[in-house]
């Protein structure tokens, strides 16, 4: 029976309690998990193996006119196996299709898990759970934190996940300079990104008691978020107003950042950009997120 | 930490709710709390209760005016508001995918409780609400009475000092909502709290409560105790027939004290009479005098269902059979809320 017993308390209680709640939710139904991860296996395996781009060359023998000497034959055969691979090195950066967009696959997934997260929000509107929340002395910022948190959890723990089928379909052309540092990186991309989405969508949910509106939102954005990025195709090939809009969008950042430590050779200046980028996103939209959260939680 | 006892553990002045500028849910609400006593809200669906208790557990701003809960003011203190209160809202809150312990644990955690002692107490409390033996199955296998006292010992985690109760038996059935009174009244004597309840039920009104506030379209229509709301309507109703029913009896029965009012009605009489159980023997004696012989009495105590009737004009079962009237309106409440409503269901 006390009426003040929050002199001591810590600012940030209940942040990891709502956390490990969405958390809990999640690994105890298995489904869901296996679910997530389906998607981008069926992408991998399907898309990724059936685009052999790199063998586009060959994998057919040409008929060339028997004027020309064997030796030149084979030697037009060669030269045309190194075009081909030199064209894939220099549009995909790496000479086989399937490495590229395992890779992209990450964003891919980190994407989605990041897009869902808002309909938790929505969940506990509905029932009931958030307004309990609410009526505790939780910081409201640690309410939209926790939901951000979790997704950023699940999402890390699902590219893991994909980035390891990835390399058990195989072969994933792991660039040579690949150290376990380079691993670091990797997860501070694809946290940062999946910060800065799942900011944005649980902020779309802030308010909202429709799981349909939610949808709606994530089937609207789903498909532009992706191609309008490098997460499948290279942006080179793209026209001049599509690569406009590639790069506004975190994704191309984020899988540009996740390909670079994986596959490439990696170029310092084009990395410190992606992460600058996706740095000042994943701020901006949490301290968004925390700000409204103050005004438009509790009424 | 001792701190001063106040009178009033809540005090309400003028708190208004408008929804979407023209929509008042709650219009202009006054009323107080005192220390360790059981107020009941009572009133039919969409009549303000809900809306009053989400503004007095701070989850919804007033649009006008303000009330203290045990010394904290819901709008400039809502987190010293939110330290010294408990919760059980309307709907099932816990989560399905965990245990009831930890939901218990959960709820500890959100109010900063540190590790050890929220074990203790969730033990504890759970042992109060019979679930001990339940408490490491998954709540998606509990009954809906079960859920019910897992609210109660979530609500409870943090020692409130007023605890907030929402419908607390709605959609129960009548054993498990008697068993929930038991609860009810096994808190209030365990833990002397002082207890805010909503409902629409006016046998749970009448049962737990010490005083109750009739509300209606946001208005506070009458408050009292149950007894003195029921004495407010002027009595009991005594219903009286003598053998010889040719004859009139009615002024003679008038003149007899305490009798406020007599209708006769085919040769039985009704009688409107203060403290029936006394002034039934003087009624009866006055008859005899004159000759007459009684064969039947009875003596009926106001309902609050009659109370119910007095202030609204209308039998909260009326409101039940009406519920057409009663969706449209629900629709209409949840539309101007838009976005913002938490009705659940």
């Amino acid at each position: 029976m006390t009426k003040n017993n929050n002199n001591s308390k810590n600012p940030l209680h209940g942040l990891w309690a709502l956390t490990n709640r969405d958390l809990k939710k999640w690994y105890k139904n298995p489904i869901i998990l296996l679910l997530g991860i389906i998607q981008p296996i069926i992408w991998m395996s399907l898309l990724g193996k059936a685009m052999n781009l790199g063998s586009m060359f060959t994998s057919f023998s040409p008929t060339l006119p028997s004027t020309i000497p064997q030796p030149i034959q084979e030697q037009i055969i060669q030269s045309m196996s190194d075009l081909s691979k030199q064209a894939m090195l220099s549009i995909f950066g790496t000479a086989d299709y399937f490495s590229y967009m395992a890779v992209g696959m990450m964003s891919f997934v980190v994407m989605f898990t990041a897009m869902f997260s808002g309909m938790s929000m929505v969940f506990d509107r509905r029932l009931g759970f958030l307004n309990k929340v609410l009526s505790t002395p939780v910081a409201r910022g640690s309410i939209l934190m926790a939901k951000i948190f979790s997704a950023v959890i699940r999402a890390l723990v699902q590219a893991t996940i994909v980035l390891g089928i990835a390399y058990v379909i195989g072969p994933l052309s792991v660039s040579a300079d690949f150290t376990p540092l380079n691993l670091l990186g990797v997860y501070a991309a694809l946290f940062l990104i999946s910060m800065g989405l799942s900011s944005i969508f649980i902020l779309i949910a802030i308010r909202s008691t429709k799981q349909e509106t939610q949808m709606a939102v994530v089937n609207l954005l789903n498909l532009p978020l992706m191609f309008a990025s490098n997460a499948m195709f290279p942006t080179k090939l793209m026209p001049d107003w599509l690569q406009t809009i590639t790069k506004i969008n975190p994704v191309t950042y984020a899988t540009d950042a996740t390909r670079q430590l994986i596959l490439y050779t990696v170029d310092m200046h084009q990395l410190a950009i992606d992460f600058l980028f996706l740095g000042a996103f994943a701020v901006i939209f949490s301290t968004l997120g925390i700000v409204l959260s103050w005004r438009y939680l509790s009424k | 930490m001792k701190y001063k006892l106040a009178e009033d553990a809540l005090i309400v002045s003028g708190l208004t709710k408008v929804f979407n500028k023209n929509l008042v849910a709650v219009d202009h609400v006054d009323f107080t709390v005192k220390e360790g006593e059981i107020f009941g809200f009572l009133g039919p669906n969409g009549a303000g209760k809900t809306t009053t208790i989400n503004m007095l557990i701070t989850v919804l701003r007033p649009t006008e005016g303000s009330a203290v809960v045990c010394d904290h003011d819901i709008t400039k203190d809502a987190s010293g508001v939110r330290d010294c209160i408990g919760v059980v809202p309307q709907e099932y809150t816990a989560d399905e995918d965990l245990t009831g312990f930890e939901n218990v644990i959960l709820c500890a955690d959100l109010y900063g409780i540190p590790r050890d002692e929220s074990k203790r107490r969730a033990e504890e409390l759970l042992e109060l609400v019979e679930l001990t033996k339940f408490k490491d199955k998954q709540v998606a296998t509990y009954s809906g009475g079960m859920r019910r006292r897992l609210e109660l010992a979530c609500g409870l985690i943090n020692r409130p000092h007023v605890f907030f109760l929402d419908e607390p038996t709605l959609g129960l059935d009548v054993q498990t909502r008697a068993a929930t009174w038991n609860y009810i009244k096994l808190l209030k004597k365990e833990y002397g709290m002082t207890i805010f309840m909503t409902t629409h039920y006016l046998e749970e009104a009448d049962m737990l409560c010490d005083r109750i506030a009739i509300i209606d379209y946001g208005k506070i229509i009458t408050m009292g105790t149950p007894n003195d709301l029921k004495e407010s309507l002027g009595g009991d109703i005594m219903t009286l027939s003598i053998q010889d029913s040719e004859a009139d009896i009615s002024d003679l029965i008038k003149k007899v004290p305490r009798v406020k009012e007599v209708k006769r009605l085919e040769g039985t009489y009704r009688i409107k009479v203060v403290d029936g159980e006394e002034t039934a023997p003087t009624i009866i004696d006055a008859v005899r005098v004159e000759g007459h012989r009684v064969t039947r009495l009875s003596l009926t105590k106001p309902t609050l269902d009659e109370v119910y009737l007095e202030y609204t004009g209308r039998s909260i079962r009326e409101e039940e059979e009406s519920r057409e009237d009663f969706r449209a309106q629900r629709i209409a409440m949840r539309r101007a809320r838009g976005e913002r409503t938490w009705m659940g269901h």
